[in-house]
């Protein structure tokens, strides 16, 4: 068992660039961002400093909502945006590098964005 | 200035085992900048947290990467072992350690292969490779597979290691160190190895930070970033240090892995000095209920796991960010400037493992 | 094995393997199994390649370069699939981006199975495969002209 403290922090879309942007300057190395498709896109975006572990979280529930890349902010998070815009179909906006839902090319258009008995 | 080229690289490469597809954007035989396709083995695993139960998918997380199998299996394991708050038997926790730093040993002496044959270094090699079967004998010995082994196990491992097999691989270790010293020889000091990898890709202290680098690319680059550290499984009572280089360029990175081969024997030896006697599983029952973020050090850096326990037996979600993915952003950041006949070095100086990266 | 004539070349293609079995494949060509001796060579060319190795499944985006691969090759050729991935799909036939074995797009001589493939499974299916290629050479040479096989 772990006992590392882990920090899930509740934030809304509309502060995920100033979060970000906080904890950039407080010197933050960006892990990796995950999603979550279970009652609305769960999105986790999670950070280490000196191997603490803290993630801000937000839950998108409308399908049309977008979300701001953090690109700007840590340039290689192009790679986990494109990779959430393309399995699950969040939309995510002016990503550095956009690869227009052609990183993995499959067959299936955003396999984790439908639910059980979609198909 | 010279002409504007792209050059196609891959996905078949002689010096790729595994396809990965880069545009590259060449001025004259100079790269300019390097645009990455990935997705030929892409499989989607991460979606079978549907279809196979918690149990059943240790062996799915085992089939994540070959190469780092059993760490694949061992960080999904403390993953949902974490959900159901289960500390697991302490021999257990350092026949764990001792299987992870054996696939440490075995990872960085197939890359260190792998990189003598992209430099032309041949039988550099075989001699490499040769001293990896010595580690998969282990294995087999201990485990009954070569590299897909599923000893791992939600609540502990499967196979105990008796007292006389591990002097018997102390002794097998310590004999290997002898010839490790002569090839890491080699590495340090043939003059045509510095010709090509000393100053070649320099990636900068501030610019792996800047590119989220983890593991010995981060470490060649100066940044101390292990994560043994946080003293997972047994390595929160085995005395090492993170090995950081400074230079950042490739040869520093060969410079890390050969280092980690010697401290990975040093763990194991401390590992067979300590361990207690004891159980090696406990027992776990109901469905976890919960989530958790895992973090590891594989021999390509730092994987996360994280798992989404709902109280079924199927998990809502199970995510991997494996330390390939992470490197990516640096690699194409070394490319830049390089010379198209280095590409091929320059790939492989990060440990790509496309088949993690992808899932 | 001094059964075998000539020495094949193989070409080794990782569909979506991972990379169990690569490293299986290349331990075959490293000194304890070194199959180099009997002449048998990794080349990078499909043109040099008599045996084409595949490890792992096939999937929508390497279809076309499975299929360009196999088609390069000069004939006779044969196709050796190794490991469970390659000959089913295996633990990730499930998968939404998993097509199924090899054979659903080319056709395969010789299923190794395993996973991983020990690399004594691996030499015995090369082994096995230059049965086939002699065969396929001897049924070349009584009917037909070579070039009007392809695509068998």
């Amino acid at each position: 068992m772990e006992m590392e403290q882990q920090t899930v922090r509740m934030i809304s879309p509309q502060d995920l660039l100033a979060d970000t942007l906080r904890l950039k300057n407080g010197g933050y190395r960006l892990v990796a961002i995950s999603c979550t498709n279970k009652d609305g896109m769960e999105l986790s975006y999670s950070f280490d400093k000196n191997y603490e572990l803290l993630t801000l979280r937000f839950v998108l529930t409308e399908e049309e909502q977008e979300v701001e890349s953090i690109s700007v902010i840590y340039p290689y998070s192009f790679l986990y945006e494109n990779e959430i815009k393309e399995l699950f179909g969040v939309r995510i906006k002016d990503i550095a590098i956009d690869f227009e839902d052609s990183l993995y090319q499959i067959p299936v258009k955003t396999p984790f964005g439908r639910k059980e008995g979609d198909d | 200035m010279g002409k504007r080229t792209v050059i196609p690289f891959g996905p078949q490469h002689p010096v790729l085992p595994e396809p990965i597809h880069l545009d590259l954007v060449l001025v004259d035989e100079t790269v300019e900048s390097a645009i990455p396709r990935i997705g030929y083995i892409h499989r989607g695993l991460e979606k079978l947290v549907e279809k196979k139960d918690f149990q059943q998918y240790t062996y799915v997380a085992e089939r994540i990467c070959g190469i780092c199998s059993f760490m694949h299996g061992m960080g999904y394991c403390m993953a949902v072992e974490s959900i159901f708050e289960a500390d697991i038997p302490e021999r257990a926790k350092f026949l764990r350690t001792i299987w992870a730093e054996l696939s440490r040993l075995h990872s960085h002496l197939l890359w260190l292969g792998l990189m003598a044959d992209a430099f032309g270094f041949e039988s550099l090699f075989m001699q490499s490779w040769k001293l990896r079967e010595l580690i998969l004998d282990i294995f087999e010995e201990t485990t009954g597979g070569r590299v897909i082994f599923s000893v791992c196990d939600i609540g502990g491992v499967r196979r105990d290691i008796d007292g006389a097999t591990l002097n018997k691989i102390v002794n097998i270790l310590t004999d290997m160190e002898k010839e490790l010293r002569e090839i890491s020889h080699v590495f340090f000091n043939d003059h045509s190895v510095k010709l090509r990898t000393q100053g070649v890709g320099v990636l900068s202290k501030q610019a792996a930070f800047d590119l989220g680098a983890v593991g010995p690319m981060a470490r060649a680059s100066g940044i101390k970033l292990d994560m043994r550290c946080r003293g997972y499984a047994a390595y929160d009572r085995i005395k090492f240090k993170p090995i950081v280089e400074t230079e950042g360029d490739s040869f520093a990175r060969i410079s890390v892995r050969i280092k980690e081969l010697f401290q990975a024997i040093s763990i194991i030896k401390q590992c067979v000095a300590l361990i207690p006697e004891g159980d090696i599983k406990m027992k776990i029952t109901g469905n976890p209920s919960g989530e958790h973020f895992t973090r590891l050090e594989q021999p390509r850096g730092e994987v996360v796991y994280y798992a989404k326990a709902n109280g079924t037996k199927y998990l809502d979600r199970l995510r991997v960010r494996t330390p390939t993915f992470a490197n990516v952003p640096a690699l194409l950041e070394t490319l830049k400037g390089c010379a198209l006949a280095d590409v091929p070095i320059l790939i492989l100086t990060i440990d790509p493992c496309i088949s993690c990266t992808e899932r | 094995m001094s059964f075998i004539k000539k020495s094949p070349w193989i070409l080794h293609y990782d569909g979506s393997s991972c990379n169990g079995c690569d490293i299986e494949v290349l331990a075959c060509l490293t000194p304890l199994y070194d199959v180099e001796r009997f002449g048998v060579i990794n080349t990078g060319n499909p043109k040099h390649a008599d045996i084409l190795l595949i490890t792992g499944s096939v999937n929508e985006q390497n279809i076309p370069v499975v299929k360009q691969l196999y088609e390069q090759m000069a004939d006779p050729k044969v196709v050796v699939a190794v490991g469970i991935c390659a000959n089913s799909g295996g633990i990730f036939a499930e998968c939404y981006n998993v097509v199924g074995g090899v054979d659903k797009v080319i056709p395969v001589d010789v299923y190794v199975p395993g996973c991983a493939a020990r690399p004594e499974a691996i030499i015995d299916g090369v082994v096995q495969g230059i049965g086939v290629l002699e065969e396929k050479r001897a049924r070349a040479k009584k009917k037909i002209p070579a070039k009007q096989q392809n695509g068998v």
